[in-house]
C-alpha cells in the first residue's frame, strides 16, 4: 500500500506535537506494511529510514512558517534583522510552493491514498484529490479553532480547513473533542469522522535516561526543602490558557506558599506571563525555561511533581502522556483530548481557576493524594499503543477506499 | 431491607475553610452531590412505590412480615425533603409486622476506628428510632454488613439478641447460610447469614439481560427458594432498599415481581415470614461461626476494601477520627453532628480506585468526578473542621 503522507514538520525539525505523532504514526504504519512518502515543506536532513522524505522547497525549516507567531518576539526580530518582511516568504507563498510540489509529485507517482496532516497541507491533499482522483484522509490534530483559544481565528484557515474536511473522503480526529470542534463548527457529518487518539512513542519509554537533576539544581534544592514542583509545557499561545493558570497560581501560592511553577516552552505570551506573574505577586515562585526539546523536556518532568494541561482547546495533548512516564501527578482540563484516555487525573474546566488552585493545594498537601494519581496513570499511559492507532488508520483508508466520493 | 442515604459533600474549595461552614448544601442543583435532589429521586422511584407495595402485602397478607434497617442520616433526610415517606414508615412499622435493625446513626465505619464513638452512634440510632417509631431494636447489623468476632462479641455484651452478617462461602465452606448459628465464643447472642445468592439474584441480576436466568419469573424463582430449602429452611434474604426502584427500575418488573413473590409465598401453607428477631428464636443455633477477619457483603472479595482500599481512604480516616477529642470538647453541637456526618462511609468510597483500575467503570458509582475530587471536597473540609476546633 502506497501512501502519500502530507506534512508540516518531522523531528528533530518540529516546533510541537505535530511531528512527534506524525513520526510514530508513520513508523507503525510502516512496520504494518505501509510505503509511505512523506512530504515536509522545507529541505533538512532528519535521519528517517522506515520512509522517504522529501522536501517541497528549499528553505531552512526555521522558516516553515514563515517566522511568526511560534517563536517569541526575541527571536522574531532576530529574524526580521536578518530579512526584511518582504524577502521573508509568507506561511501562503510557501504552501503555494507545497502544492506544486506535490502536482509535480503525482504526475510521476500514483499512491493508493493521500494523508493529510492539518490545515498547511489540506489544500495539497484537495489538489490530490481533484485532480488525479486519490482517495484523501485529513488527519485532525489541531483545528483553527483550538489555535485561537476557541475565538473563530483567521478566517481564510478556516476556510483552507473547511474545504479540505467537505473534499476529505475520511476524517481521522485526535480526539472526541475535535470531532465535535470538526461537527459543529465546520458542519460536518459526524459519520464521516474517526477518532484515533495519539500515544507515547514507545522508544520514548525504552530510551535510556538518566535524570541527574543539573540541570535544574536550584529545583532539586527547593523539592528537598519540602517545595512542590509544578511543570507545563508547551507553546505559550492563547490555545494553552496560561494566564488563568498563572491566576490559579497566584491563588494556590496563597494557600500554600512552597509552591513553583515552572513554565517550560516560548511563545508570543511569553511577555504578558511574566508580566502576570509579576502583577500577582508571584514573580518569585514562577520560572521560564525558554525554549527545550529533547531531554531538557524530560528534565523538567523529571524535576516536577505536578504536571499541568491549561489548555483552552486541546484536540490531544501529548506532553500529558510523557508527564505520566515521569511520574508526575496530571491536572488537565476538562477541555484536553488526553483527558479521553485517562482517567486517574484531576480535570478541571480551562476557566476554573479555583478547581485548580484547589487540586494544586491539595495534591502539594496530601503525599495520598499524588501518589495515587502518579500510581494510577502509570498503570494507563501504557496501555495506548501507536500499533493499535495504525490499524485503526489502516481501517480508515479502508473506509475511504469504499466510500470514495467522486462529486464535486 | 436497608435504607440509606449519606450527606454528601458539596463542591467545597480550600479557599472556603474558615469562612464556609455549611459543607452540606451543593448549591447546584443538577449535581450529583445535590443531597435533596438525589433523595427526592430516590424517593420517587423507590421510596414511595416500594412502600406502598409493601403496605398493600402488608393489608393483604396478615402474616408478612420484614425487617428494616434505616440510618439516622436517612430519616434526617426524609423528615426534611420527603415527608409523606416517613409518614408511611411509621404506618407501616406500626402495623407490628415490621422490625427496625440497629445500626449506626452515621452509617460508619467507626467500630474499627474508635469504639466509644461507635457506641455512641448505635445509642444515638436507637434514641432515634425509639422517638420516631416507638419501638426498640433488637438485632444488630453494621455498615456494609461488616462483620467480625469482636463485633459479635460487642453486640452480645451490649445486649443485642441477634446479629446479621454475610453468609460468605470462604467462610461457611461446607455448612449453609440457611440455619441460626452462634458467633465464636459467645453463648447469648445469634448469627443470621445472608443468603447471598438467592438475595443477588434480585439485588443485582435481576434485569441482567445477560444472565442465563433472565428473564426472572416468580415460578422459577421459589422453585429455588424451595429447592434451597432442602439445606436448612431459614432464608435469609438481605438488601438494600433502592434495590427496588433504584437499581432495578421500574419497567423491568421488579414491583410487580416482589408482589407476587409474596403473594405465592404466603399462598404455601407451609411458608412463614419472619422478622430477624423472630428469625433468632426460631431454632437452636446449628454451630459456633468465627470470622476472625472482617466480612463484609461488599464485591467479590467481600472486604472493606472498597472503603478502606487506597491511601487516600486511610488518611481521610486518619484526620476525621484523629479530630475527635477537638470537636467533642468543643461542645458545638453543630461542630459535633457534622464531624459525625463526615464519618459515613460513603465518603470514602467516592474516593476507591480499584474500579477504576479494573476499567470496569460501571461497578463505581460517585456523586463526584473522580476519586480524586473527592478525597479533595473531603479534606477540604476537615480544614474547616481544624479550623472551628481552634
Amino acid at each position: 500500500m502506497k501512501i502519500l503522507m502530507l506534512g508540516w514538520e518531522l523531528p528533530p525539525h518540529n516546533s510541537g506535537g505535530l511531528g512527534v505523532a506524525c513520526i510514530n504514526l508513520s513508523k507503525a504504519l510502516a512496520k504494518a506494511g505501509a510505503d509511505i512518502d512523506f512530504v515536509v515543506p522545507y529541505e533538512a536532513e532528519h535521519g528517517i529510514n522506515h520512509m522517504r522524505v522529501l522536501a517541497a522547497t528549499r528553505i531552512d525549516p526555521l522558516f516553515r512558517y514563515g517566522g511568526s507567531a511560534y517563536e517569541s518576539k526575541r527571536i522574531q526580530e532576530k529574524l526580521f534583522k536578518i530579512f526584511t518582511e518582504e524577502e521573508m516568504m509568507s506561511i501562503r507563498d510557501i504552501q503555494r510552493c507545497y502544492c506544486e510540489f506535490v502536482e509535480r509529485y503525482l504526475m510521476e507517482f500514483k499512491p493508493d491514498f493521500v494523508h493529510a496532516h492539518d490545515w498547511l497541507t489540506y489544500e495539497a491533499g484537495v489538489l490530490a484529490k481533484k485532480n488525479f482522483g486519490i482517495p484523501l484522509v485529513a488527519h485532525v490534530h489541531a483545528t483553527e479553532y483550538d489555535r485561537s483559544g476557541m475565538n473563530g481565528g483567521n478566517p481564510v484557515v478556516h476556510e483552507i480547513e473547511r474545504a479540505g474536511l467537505v473534499a476529505a473522503d475520511r476524517i481521522i480526529a485526535v480526539s472526541n473533542i475535535t470531532k465535535n470542534i470538526i461537527v459543529e463548527k465546520y458542519g460536518i457529518p459526524a459519520d464521516k469522522i474517526d477518532v484515533a487518539y495519539n500515544g507515547l512513542d514507545m522508544s520514548y519509554i525504552d530510551e535510556d535516561y538518566d535524570y541527574d537533576g543539573s540541570n535544574y539544581r536550584y529545583l532539586e534544592g527547593l523539592r528537598k526543602k519540602g517545595w512542590t514542583v509544578v511543570s507545563t509545557v508547551g507553546r505559550f499561545t492563547l490555545q494553552k490558557g496560561l494566564t488563568h493558570m498563572i491566576r490559579a497560581a497566584a491563588r494556590a501560592v496563597s494557600k500554600h506558599p512552597k509552591m513553583l511553577f515552572l513554565f517550560a516552552g516560548d511563545g508570543e505570551q511569553k511577555d504578558e506571563l511574566l508580566q502576570l506573574s509579576a502583577d500577582l505577586g508571584i514573580a518569585n515562585n514562577v520560572l521560564f525555561t525558554g525554549f527545550i526539546r529533547g531531554k531538557q523536556v524530560r528534565d523538567v518532568y523529571a524535576a516536577s511533581d505536578i504536571f499541568v494541561m491549561s489548555s483552552v482547546s486541546e484536540p490531544f495533548g501529548l506532553t500529558a502522556l510523557e508527564a505520566a512516564h515521569h511520574g508526575n501527578a496530571l491536572v488537565i482540563t476538562k477541555q484536553s483530548g488526553v483527558g479521553e484516555v485517562l482517567r486517574n487525573i484531576m480535570r478541571y474546566d480551562f476557566w476554573d481557576e479555583d478547581k485548580l488552585a484547589n487540586a494544586l493545594v491539595g495534591i502539594a498537601e496530601s503525599t495520598a493524594l499524588r501518589e495515587s494519581l502518579s500510581d494510577g496513570v502509570a498503570h494507563e499511559y501504557r496501555n495506548i499503543s501507536w500499533d493499535d492507532i495504525a490499524k485503526k488508520c489502516m481501517q480508515v483508508y479502508d473506509e475511504a477506499r469504499k466510500h470514495k466520493r467522486n462529486v464535486f | 431491607m436497608h435504607m440509606h442515604q449519606p450527606y454528601r459533600v458539596k463542591h467545597y474549595s480550600v479557599f472556603a475553610a474558615g469562612k464556609d461552614h455549611d459543607y452540606w448544601h451543593e448549591p447546584d442543583w443538577y449535581a450529583r452531590n445535590n443531597n435533596q435532589r438525589v433523595l427526592e429521586k430516590v424517593a420517587d422511584k423507590s421510596y414511595r412505590p416500594m412502600l406502598a407495595t409493601l403496605e398493600k402485602c402488608l393489608n393483604m397478607y396478615p402474616e408478612f412480615k420484614f425487617s428494616l434497617s434505616v440510618t439516622g442520616v436517612l430519616l434526617e433526610q426524609i423528615s426534611d425533603w420527603a415527608p409523606d415517606v416517613l409518614e408511611t414508615l411509621k404506618r407501616v412499622v406500626a402495623t407490628g409486622r415490621v422490625e427496625i435493625v440497629a445500626e449506626t446513626y452515621y452509617h460508619s465505619l467507626a467500630f474499627f476506628y474508635d469504639r466509644d464513638e461507635f457506641e455512641a452512634q448505635v445509642r444515638m440510632h436507637q434514641d432515634k428510632i425509639r422517638e420516631m417509631f416507638g419501638v426498640e431494636c433488637r438485632v444488630f447489623r453494621n455498615t456494609e454488613l461488616s462483620y467480625n468476632n469482636d463485633l459479635a462479641k460487642w453486640a452480645q455484651d451490649f445486649g443485642f439478641k441477634g446479629i446479621l452478617a454475610e453468609g460468605w462461602d470462604k467462610i461457611l465452606e461446607w455448612r449453609s447460610p440457611n440455619f441460626v448459628y452462634r458467633p465464636e465464643g459467645c453463648d447469648n447472642i445469634r448469627l443470621l447469614l445472608k443468603n447471598y445468592r438467592l438475595s443477588d439474584d434480585i439485588a443485582f441480576r435481576f434485569s441482567d439481560k445477560k444472565w442465563k436466568e433472565w428473564p426472572l419469573t416468580v415460578d422459577k424463582y421459589i422453585q429455588w427458594l424451595e429447592t434451597d430449602t432442602l439445606r436448612g429452611g431459614l432464608l435469609n434474604l438481605f438488601m438494600d432498599f433502592e434495590t427496588f426502584g433504584e437499581h432495578q427500575w421500574e419497567d423491568t418488573g421488579v414491583f410487580e415481581f416482589f408482589e407476587h413473590l409474596m403473594f405465592r409465598w404466603d399462598r404455601d401453607q407451609e411458608n412463614r415470614f419472619l422478622t430477624v428477631s423472630e428469625a433468632c428464636d426460631s431454632e437452636e443455633p446449628k454451630s459456633e461461626i468465627s470470622m476472625p477477619w472482617t466480612v463484609t457483603w461488599a464485591d467479590t472479595e467481600r472486604d472493606l476494601s472498597a472503603w478502606l482500599g487506597n491511601s487516600m481512604q486511610h488518611e481521610a480516616m486518619r484526620a476525621v477520627y484523629g479530630v475527635k477529642d477537638g470537636v467533642l470538647a468543643s461542645g458545638d453541637l453543630g461542630l459535633i453532628n457534622d464531624w459525625r456526618r463526615l464519618q459515613t462511609s460513603d465518603h470514602v468510597y467516592y474516593m476507591c480506585t480499584k474500579y477504576f483500575n479494573d476499567g470496569d467503570v460501571h461497578a463505581y458509582f460517585s456523586a463526584y468526578d473522580s476519586p480524586y475530587d473527592a478525597f479533595m471536597y473531603y479534606m477540604n473540609v476537615m480544614r474547616d473542621v481544624q479550623f472551628r476546633i481552634g
